[in-house]
């Protein structure tokens, strides 16, 4: 019974929170919402026995990436925006391809085939604990997209301080 | 137990959310917000998956999202800051010549 | 303000689960059991907090050749209580420009996340509120999420000197928590763990039960991290009166204002805590103190927070540029130089 409540819960949290994000006008507002959203998300997540990346969430996604978008929202300064437009003016087309892009989801649903069951069970996650699991496995079988995925963030960071240095007048 | 499906239907709504968002809003920060949402759907599906499978690769992947996530995002909003500096906007729809 | 009221349905489920469901009385001694936990350390900090702000200002002032408080009490020893009572009665004011709910919610999540951390810290050998395995990067979410607090007090108030002050504590408080998390790498590799229990276990090994000496130079930097962190002279550039006025809460007044100067508090008292678990050993010591089990993390933390005091009466500020290039090109470098060396003798050993 309480698996169930407690993800009923967590559900209508964060759509409810999602639907906030989407539609506040004050940008700054909607981090703030995007914030408490991803603390749902993390516990979501711990009761679906990912105790590491529930706490990989709130480091890298509330602590880093929604701290740039803080950062850069209020560099902008964005004053005007609360008194102007929020929406394109075909908003409706967009809601219905959103409409149309989950009924295609759901659809699919009913012919999703489960595989074999894997071997780590949660049993086995609890007694090696998540983190010593997932960085066996990622070490392992996943070393060569882990390297890959660091150069990726080399290159953003590169590309980033390219992109957003002031240019100097030449 | 809760069963799978519930877990996929939250995915989907989460990611409609994020399309319509990004469709329908002018400000491009609300609109990176919006795939930041896409992207954490998927990993609520992905994570699920992995439950139900009793398999870690699920958790990989999403580690792998999340890691990619954080470099679109910085340079995103890079490209936000310089196109800022030229335009002097956020609105996607004022943004509509290929000049400068 | 709608996630409060998630949250107290939150708990009202929890609760509600808890007297219904089989096994109740097991469940509500458990519960129990933990509201006490809880009620003991806060109490314990809180009081440590209170009296932390004391001796700070006794300890600079003999330093400097003053006396420090006198009049309340003998020798002001009941100035924390005069110093509580006046901001509690104080008016509480809200700039007219202000953006209310933020402005409001601000201090609170700064507390929250200060203090939220101490729910993973073990006392004493079996004594912590929560025993989690990823108890390390527990805390390191939790002060990234102090940010917030510090970033939204600062843009809420609307004002020049607070908003500055509040991007430039972010700035540092982010900056410095990579070089934090990675000195902290080094440890969690000779450990072999996240829980801070276990890191504690595995420190009996090595002299005098510390990971002080394999771990000097993590130890280095996790100590100029957790002065940046917790935004503490020679880092005090937020706030540098000077220039800022007070930083980021200079429009804030009354209880909410002491609630920020508890976070900032609250945020020292736990980074002597953590440094004190995972260099110097936490509750162990060179030889056993009989009926006080916490004694030597006492000992260890109080030398810390006076490390702290000492450093304020002594080291001037550091400027913005410095700070961050002190940041970005020492310390982190050194932390990676730190975390190949713990490799390559772990794998030699």
């Amino acid at each position: 019974m309480l698996p169930q409540v407690l993800f009923l819960y967590f559900a209508f949290a964060i759509v409810a929170l999602s639907l906030a994000v989407i539609t506040r006008k004050n940008p700054v507002h909607s981090v703030i919402f995007m914030l408490v959203l991803f603390f749902h998300i993390a516990a979501l997540y711990l009761t679906l026995n990912a105790e590491f990346l529930a706490a990989i969430q709130i480091i890298v996604y509330a602590g880093a990436i929604l701290v740039l978008f803080l950062f850069v929202v209020l560099m902008l300064n964005l004053k005007e925006e609360v008194t102007e437009h929020r929406y394109i003016s075909l908003w409706a087309v967009g809601v219905l391809l959103s409409i149309a892009i989950s009924a295609i989801f759901l659809m699919t649903l009913s012919s999703i085939p489960l595989g074999a069951k894997g071997v780590f069970s949660p049993d086995v996650i609890a007694s090696e604990t998540h983190t010593v699991a997932l960085g066996k496995l990622l070490y392992t079988e996943f070393l060569y997209p882990f390297e890959i995925a660091s150069v990726i963030l080399l290159v953003a960071i590169v590309g980033a301080v390219v992109l957003a240095k002031k240019r100097l007048k030449s | 137990m809760v069963p799978l499906e519930w877990y996929i239907w939250l995915a989907t709504a989460v990611f409609a959310i994020g399309v319509a968002g990004f469709l329908t809003r002018r400000n491009i920060i609300i609109m990176f917000m919006s795939i930041e949402l896409m992207l954490n759907a998927v990993n609520i599906s992905l994570i699920s998956f992995s439950y139900y499978l009793q398999d870690l690769r699920g958790h990989i992947l999403s580690f792998f999202v999340i890691t990619v996530a954080a470099a679109e995002a910085a340079i995103g909003l890079a490209i936000i800051i310089s196109l800022f500096r030229n335009k002097a906007t956020v609105h996607a729809d004022e943004m509509n010549e290929m000049k400068g | 303000m709608d996630h409060i009221v998630t949250d107290i349905l939150e708990f009202i489920f929890l609760m509600w689960f808890a007297i219904f469901s089989a096994g109740t009385l097991d469940v509500l001694i458990n519960i129990g059991i933990i509201i006490l936990k809880i009620a003991a350390v806060v109490a314990v900090v809180m009081t440590h907090v209170a009296y932390a702000t004391y001796f700070e200002r006794k300890a600079i002032g003999h330093m400097q050749v003053r006396l420090g408080p006198m009049r309340v009490g003998p020798h002001g020893i009941l100035q924390p209580i005069a110093d509580f009572v006046k901001l509690f009665f104080k008016e509480d004011i809200i700039p007219a420009q202000a953006d209310k709910p933020l402005f409001y919610i601000a201090p609170v999540i700064a507390v929250f996340a200060a203090m939220s951390s101490l729910a993973v810290i073990p006392f004493f050998n079996g004594f912590v509120i929560a025993n989690l395995n990823i108890g390390l990067l527990f805390i390191l979410a939790m002060s990234s999420i102090g940010a917030y607090g510090i970033i939204m007090a600062g843009w809420s108030s609307n004002s020049k000197y607070s908003f500055l002050g509040g991007l430039r504590s972010s700035a540092q408080v982010i900056s410095y928590e990579i070089a934090m998390g990675l000195s902290l790498v080094g440890v969690v590799m000779m450990a072999g763990s996240l829980n801070l229990t276990d890191i504690v276990k595995a420190q009996q090994a090595y002299p005098l039960k510390m990971y002080i000496f394999p771990q000097f130079l993590g130890f280095f930097v996790f100590m100029v991290a957790a002065f940046a962190e917790t935004n503490r002279t020679p880092f005090d550039l937020p706030e540098a009166e000077s220039e800022l006025v007070a930083g980021y809460f200079v429009e804030y007044s009354g209880m909410r204002f002491a609630l920020f100067f508890a976070a900032e508090y609250i945020g020292m008292i736990l980074m002597a805590l953590l440094g004190a678990i995972c260099y110097l050993g936490g509750w162990n010591g060179p030889f056993q103190i009989p009926y006080i089990p916490f004694a030597w993390l006492l000992v260890k933390v109080y030398c810390i927070v006076f490390l702290f005091y000492w450093v304020r009466a002594t080291v001037p500020r550091y400027r913005y540029d410095q700070l961050m290039a002190l940041g970005w090109k020492i310390m982190i470098p050194l932390t990676l130089l730190n975390i190949v060396i713990t490799g390559v003798i772990k794998i030699l050993t």
